[in-house]
């Protein structure tokens, strides 16, 4: 195999690595790779910190194995290479009926990411997690070895590898359950949520197949948390056509997300849904992944990139949300990027990020005050029984982990045996002590 | 009617590239090659993708008895029946300097192995009186330069080949699309030193297409290509033989 000497980064761009890439294009390369030279994988890089990366070290880009394997339309069940995207199977496989039972926010993300990082979606409160739908996958570890895992015969070894950041092996394929779906279109109902308060009793009461909801991160006093909440259901029709997609001509200049102008678009943007609500049909691409249109939105935070923090909390600890809210709204720091919504309790794995609460997501431009900001925010989370999302973080301190992530000790079991001799360590792992040191 | 395409290296980069698109517009694909579990799994995904007929096929370009069947193969498919080639070898010029038996092989991959077997096919073409041949060449066979010059050789005389049959099957109502592709971004150039302008496969694919529908003879792909190597080949041999380019 060829290793292509390279500098890369993750979707926040505030963290880069330089190392040595590899891109097999078939399963015996890949197959051979790990034999002989193991290495973690990567794939679309839509992790906005150092999960997808190996500083110093190599990785394997998963893009190229990206081929639709094989369809029971009798089970559902979607067998796919593990480079191939989401977007890619809704593109293919929706015109037939046929959805991922969870998809991210992102149609770049790849299967195999999904699964490191069991991610979840607009319905994570009635669907779970992504892995929870995934019936096997096939492993090959560092000793060269294939596997298939399912979460029967292999549990441990299955629950390690969801949400497990590559640590297991190299995920090469997965059987997916998919779901019938009528999916021409989504049907989606907008409304107010003038506060905070108002807020989480709307996400409470939905019974929407799924729901999302924008919060105004720059708004203060009585209008605290005020958002619009997107509740949405799939169904057959006439579809609107997508608007073409556009590209960042460049890195945009630093007071293009300045705190007057940020505010006042969130003001805008939030009076464009009348004060009653309304409901409109969607192309399906622009509700689940809204700014894949824009193809590279990273750019628009200019040259020195962003975090994002994303935090969940249990639902008896909304109050540390909204002092959360407090701080971010009088730092002045946030980006028109905000995200609140409820969580279920699925979850695939040790590591998986959801427990049952509110997940609150917030971009910042990278520069020393949002760092400062975000450990802040780091600690009223853990404090309150929460924890980090390891897709998005590129932050936090290592002594917070254990506290937020109880189950970390029987993970770092299994992956240890899994990869006895580190062979699969990336940048998060090192920063954040997730495994034992060597 | 619906088309069949018989793809010959079907799992490089570029030939992917082209079977998908093949199938997502409902064409049947033959994809031949060595690597037969990576065939299979592309005849699975151009299945899922929406073409009409996918299967694997055997091909070894240094082993000419798998050639026959194969024809066979073609002889029976529906509709009309079109071939694309993406076989070759590049090895590195350092690991052939060292070993000259490479030669051999190199040639066979990209030249003769793929000739032969359009010389097999091109009766099968006349006789149904239409189908169109993409052969794939090279920039590199525009010119022998220090770095490439056996692949270079190679692709040459492939081009020229192509050339001849064209003004064959044209007689017989068929056609010759002759492509040659500048940098693409495949496991052949991944990770070498001083590529530039390097074009993703599904750019090629898509201008091959082009190229097959407008019956165009030769193509440079990406485009500007076409003048970059009109640049190169003008340069006089008494200056050239010093550059290294």
């Amino acid at each position: 195999m060829r290793w292509k000497a390279t500098e890369y980064a993750g979707w926040g761009r505030a963290l880069t690595a330089t190392g040595e890439m590899a891109r097999p294009e078939r399963h015996s390369a890949l197959a051979a790779l790990m034999a002989e030279e193991p290495a973690p994988a990567i794939g679309m890089r839509r992790s906005y910190g150092d999960a997808c990366l190996n500083g110093g070290g190599r990785v394997v880009d998963m893009t190229r194995l990206d081929k639709f394997l094989g369809f029971d339309a009798e089970t559902g069940i979607l067998h796919v290479e593990a480079g191939l995207t989401l977007g890619e199977i809704v593109r293919v496989m929706g015109p037939r009926g046929w959805l991922p039972a969870v998809l991210p926010g992102t149609g770049f993300a790849t299967v195999g990411g999904a699964i490191g990082n069991d991610v979840h979606g607009k319905n994570h409160h009635n669907a779970g997690s992504f892995t929870q739908h995934v019936a096997a996958l096939t492993l090959l570890g560092p000793d060269g070895t294939a596997k298939r895992v399912t979460p029967e015969n292999e549990r441990d070894l299955f629950r390690a590898t969801a949400g497990g950041l590559g640590q297991t092996g190299i995920i090469a394929s997965a059987e997916l359950q998919l779901r019938r779906a009528k999916s021409d279109l989504v049907t989606v109902t907008e409304r107010r949520a003038a506060n905070f308060e108002d807020f989480t009793a709307l996400l409470d009461a939905s019974e929407a197949t799924f729901s999302v909801g924008w919060i105004d991160a720059t708004s203060r006093g009585a209008t605290l948390g005020r958002g619009l909440l997107e509740e949405a259901e799939t169904g057959a029709g006439l579809v609107p056509a997508r608007k073409p997609s556009m590209r960042v001509p460049m890195d945009a200049p630093g007071f293009a997300l300045s705190t007057p102008i940020v505010r006042g678009f969130n003001t805008v943007y939030y009076r464009r849904i009348p004060r009653r609500g309304r409901s409109v049909v969607k192309p399906l691409d622009d509700f689940f992944f809204p700014l894949d249109r824009i193809y590279d939105w990273n750019r628009l935070y200019g040259k020195r990139g962003f975090h994002q923090f994303q935090c969940v909390v249990p639902l008896d600890a909304a109050g540390v949300l909204r002092l959360m809210l407090e701080r971010i709204s009088g730092s002045g720091l946030a980006s028109p990027l905000a995200v609140l919504k409820r969580t279920g309790p699925g979850r695939a794995g040790h590591l998986s990020f959801p427990i049952e609460g509110y997940t609150l997501a917030v971009d910042l431009r990278a520069r020393p005050e949002a760092e400062a900001l975000i450990a802040r925010l780091e600690d009223m989370t853990a404090d309150a029984g929460g924890r980090i999302y390891f897709a998005k973080d590129a932050l936090c301190r290592p002594n917070r982990i254990p506290q937020m992530y109880p189950e970390l000790d029987a993970w770092r079991a299994v992956a240890e045996q899994a990869d006895p001799e580190g062979r699969m360590f990336t940048d998060i792992v090192r920063r954040l002590n997730l495994r034992e040191e060597r | 009617m619906s088309e069949t395409w018989i793809i010959l290296g079907a799992t490089s980069s570029m030939a992917r590239a082209l079977a998908r698109a093949l199938a997502e517009r409902g064409d049947g694909v033959i994809l031949a090659g060595r690597d037969m579990p990576e065939l299979e799994a592309l005849a699975a995904d151009c299945r899922l993708r929406g073409a009409s007929l996918a299967e694997p096929a055997a091909f070894d370009a240094r082993d000419p008895a798998c050639f026959a069947p194969l024809v066979d193969r073609a002889r029976a498919a529906p509709g009309t029946l079109n071939a694309a080639m993406f076989v070759g070898s590049m090895p590195d010029q350092s690991d052939i300097d060292a070993d000259p038996a490479l030669v051999d092989g190199t040639v066979t991959d990209s030249f003769t192995g793929p000739a032969r077997f359009l010389h097999m096919l091109a009766p099968v073409l006349e006789d149904r009186g239409r189908g169109t041949i993409v052969g794939v060449g090279s920039v590199a066979g525009d010119r022998g330069r220090v770095g490439n010059y056996v692949y270079g050789a190679a692709k040459a005389g492939f081009a020229t080949y192509l050339s001849g049959l064209r003004n064959r099957l044209t007689r017989a109502g068929g056609h010759v699309v002759t492509v040659k592709p500048g940098f693409v971004d495949t496991s052949m150039t991944w990770g070498i030193e001083g590529m530039f302008l390097v074009a993703p496969p599904e750019k090629i694919a898509a201008a091959i297409l082009k190229a097959v529908r407008k019956r165009r003879n030769v193509i440079y792909t990406p485009f500007f290509w076409r003048w970059i190597m009109l640049i190169i080949r003008t340069i006089p041999e008494p200056v050239f033989k010093k550059m290294s380019i």
